[in-house]
């Protein structure tokens, strides 16, 4: 108990302190200054826009109400394209890190580690112009537009949306293995899997019951911090497959210069990231009971 | 790997006053990791494509067979499939798209470079500052980097390019300033650990200043996370500028970056103009491959 709160409290490796493997306590205490920090920066921010379109910035919040009815279309819209990319995601690249954890430095690790890599690091729009190329003209197997004919049903609509979120699952599959995949060689390293396996039992058993129950913990809190990164790749996929979310509006209020539908869109994406942040905290509260009996003690 | 726990152990003796060994010993450890380096595949493909890009962007206006930006000599040529005369073929003006695409490397690495060495200087100074002295500095600026991490960096930058004004000047600012924090965040975990050795608490002791510690004595010891820093941020550099540009609000019109290039060509796609789309996409994504087999054996050799 001792040392995990000692693990707990030491600053450690940086990629691993953001994406909050660390106490539940320390990251929801972090989550509120980052609340309040994010938030009177948007608020200097649009202070200082509205100094600069009226000289006052009262008025630039009188906006907020026709904002308001074009952002949660567009909120909800873009909520169906990010689950079914997660949807896609989160099991595929769980499955890959673990697998690639599990023979780690042959070549099937170096093959998924890298494809992963190279994967995440190409922007979404370079994936989404190739997977318009290949997917929808070459094959012509699925559309190259989102959005599905209004009143058309539930799987047409899947397979409108599902060009676009398979380009985020490009950019999302080498985050989140990557972590799945240093979680799980920890675990293999740890002493109780060498316990578990000097005790004999299976391979299998030791994988599924000491290994996977520690290692896919902190690829939650991984995935709540690529809500964030879905969103900023929401604003070229819903441009290229012109569908009606939060990102083409975005897109739209920045050409056009509206400062108040752009600040806020951004403000509700910033909200959305920390929503997102604060369920994984809470999930991985709740799923792991050594920070469950810490926080009571 | 055996080599540098050798070296390690060697250096635990308590060997009094053996600063030439010293730096063998250095020189030693920087040599291992090249040769280590040296042996990674995968670096060295990122190196050479690195490279290939490097040289485009350079000499590229000088080789390219047709003028990347020029007025179209024959509209006739317009839209004209890759071929001999026109490797990667012509786009709707009538552009070689072969010559647009080698020019192209031009633009993006310039900015992308400078963006992540500004990024890269502020972020190692105040990475320096705040792990040196802790404290309330050190606070505030987890909470900015907290709140900068929050909102996606695309669309930080798009209202801040939206606000400014794009230009690659403040494409390179924005994108600087973004990356600053979080750089320094890297920086800071690596002085918290530099700072509570030996070498600086003797040099606290000989009465240095805390400037000439900082970036005499613990700034050497950290350049190691520093350059795997910078390779990992230019490849977010250059997946944000990249995106930015195709989204309009990054390189403007008439250079033959690439994502304007995909931006311009991309809605002919349906009438099966491929080849303009194509080659730039195929530019970036080779570009950031390489740029992380680059980062990726850095990590791995650093870490080892």
């Amino acid at each position: 108990m001792i040392l995990f709160a000692a693990a707990q409290l030491l600053p450690g490796d940086v990629g691993r302190a953001i994406l909050g493997p660390f106490a539940a306590q320390e990251a929801v205490d972090q989550l509120n200054e980052e609340l309040g920090t994010n938030r009177s920066f948007v608020v200097q921010y649009g202070d200082w826009i509205g100094g600069v379109l009226q000289g006052d910035l009262g008025d630039s919040y009188a906006f907020n109400r026709p904002v308001a009815e074009l952002l949660w279309p567009a909120l909800r819209n873009s909520a169906k394209l990010a689950l079914l990319a997660l949807l896609i995601v989160v099991p595929v690249s769980v499955v890959g890190g673990v697998a690639a954890a599990l023979k780690e430095g042959r070549t099937r690790d170096r093959i998924i580690s890298l494809g992963g890599l190279s994967a995440t690091a190409i922007p979404e729009f370079v994936w989404a112009v190739l997977g318009i190329m290949v997917f929808g003209i070459w094959l012509d197997a699925l559309p190259v537009t989102a959005q599905a004919p209004s009143g058309s049903g539930f799987l047409t609509e899947v397979k409108y949306l599902l060009l676009p979120a398979l380009c985020l699952v490009f950019v999302l599959f080498g985050y989140i293995a990557r972590m799945a995949r240093a979680g799980t060689i920890e675990a293999l390293h740890a002493d109780y899997t060498r316990t578990a396996v000097l005790k004999g039992l299976p391979r299998r058993t030791v994988i599924r019951r000491h290994v996977l129950r520690n290692s896919l913990l902190p690829t939650i809190a991984v995935v709540a911090t690529q809500v964030g990164y879905l969103f900023g790749g929401l604003v070229a996929i819903e441009l290229i497959f012109n569908y009606n979310g939060i990102g083409q509006l975005i897109y739209r209020a920045a050409q056009r210069q509206d400062f108040p539908l752009l600040l806020s869109a951004s403000l509700v994406v910033g909200v959305v990231f920390l929503v997102a942040t604060l369920i994984a905290d809470v999930l991985y509260s709740l799923l792991n009971p050594r920070i469950r009996l810490s926080s009571e003690s | 790997m055996s080599r540098p726990e050798e070296q390690v152990i060697l250096a635990e003796h308590p060997v009094p006053e053996a600063p030439p060994e010293e730096r063998d010993e250095a020189r030693l450890a920087r040599r291992e990791r090249l040769r280590l380096l040296a042996r990674s595949k995968t670096f060295l493909a990122g190196v050479f494509l690195f490279g290939v890009f490097v040289f485009c962007a350079i000499f590229g206006p000088a080789v390219v067979p047709y003028d990347p930006f020029g007025a179209p000599t024959d509209l006739l040529d317009k839209l004209q499939p890759p071929s001999t005369e026109h490797l990667f073929g012509t786009d709707q003006l009538g552009r070689d798209v072969f010559s647009r695409v080698v020019v192209g490397a031009r633009d993006i690495l310039a900015v992308s470079v400078a963006a992540t060495l500004l990024g890269v200087v502020l972020g190692a100074a105040l990475g320096l500052v705040t792990g040196y002295f802790r404290g309330v500095i050190d606070e505030v600026l987890m909470r900015i980097v907290d709140a900068f991490l929050a909102v996606p960096l695309v669309i930080l930058a798009t209202v801040a390019l939206v606000a400014l004004g794009p230009s690659k000047g403040t494409l390179i600012v924005v994108i600087g300033i973004v990356f600053a924090p979080i750089i320094a965040r890297t920086v800071r975990a690596a002085v918290l650990s530099e700072r509570e050795l030996e070498y600086v608490e003797a040099a606290r002791l000989r009465n240095e200043r805390a400037p000439y510690i900082m970036f005499a004595e613990i700034l050497p010891n950290v350049t190691a996370p520093i350059v795997v820093e910078f390779t990992v941020r230019l490849g977010y550099a250059i997946f944000a500028i990249a995106t930015l540009t195709f989204l309009g609000f990054g390189v403007q019109p008439p250079s033959p970056d690439w994502g304007l290039q995909i931006k311009e060509n991309y809605v002919i796609l349906n009438g099966g103009y491929w080849w303009p789309t194509l080659f730039p996409a195929l530019a970036i994504a080779l570009l950031v491959v390489s740029i992380n087999l680059i980062a990726d054996g850095l990590t791995r050799v650093v870490e080892a």
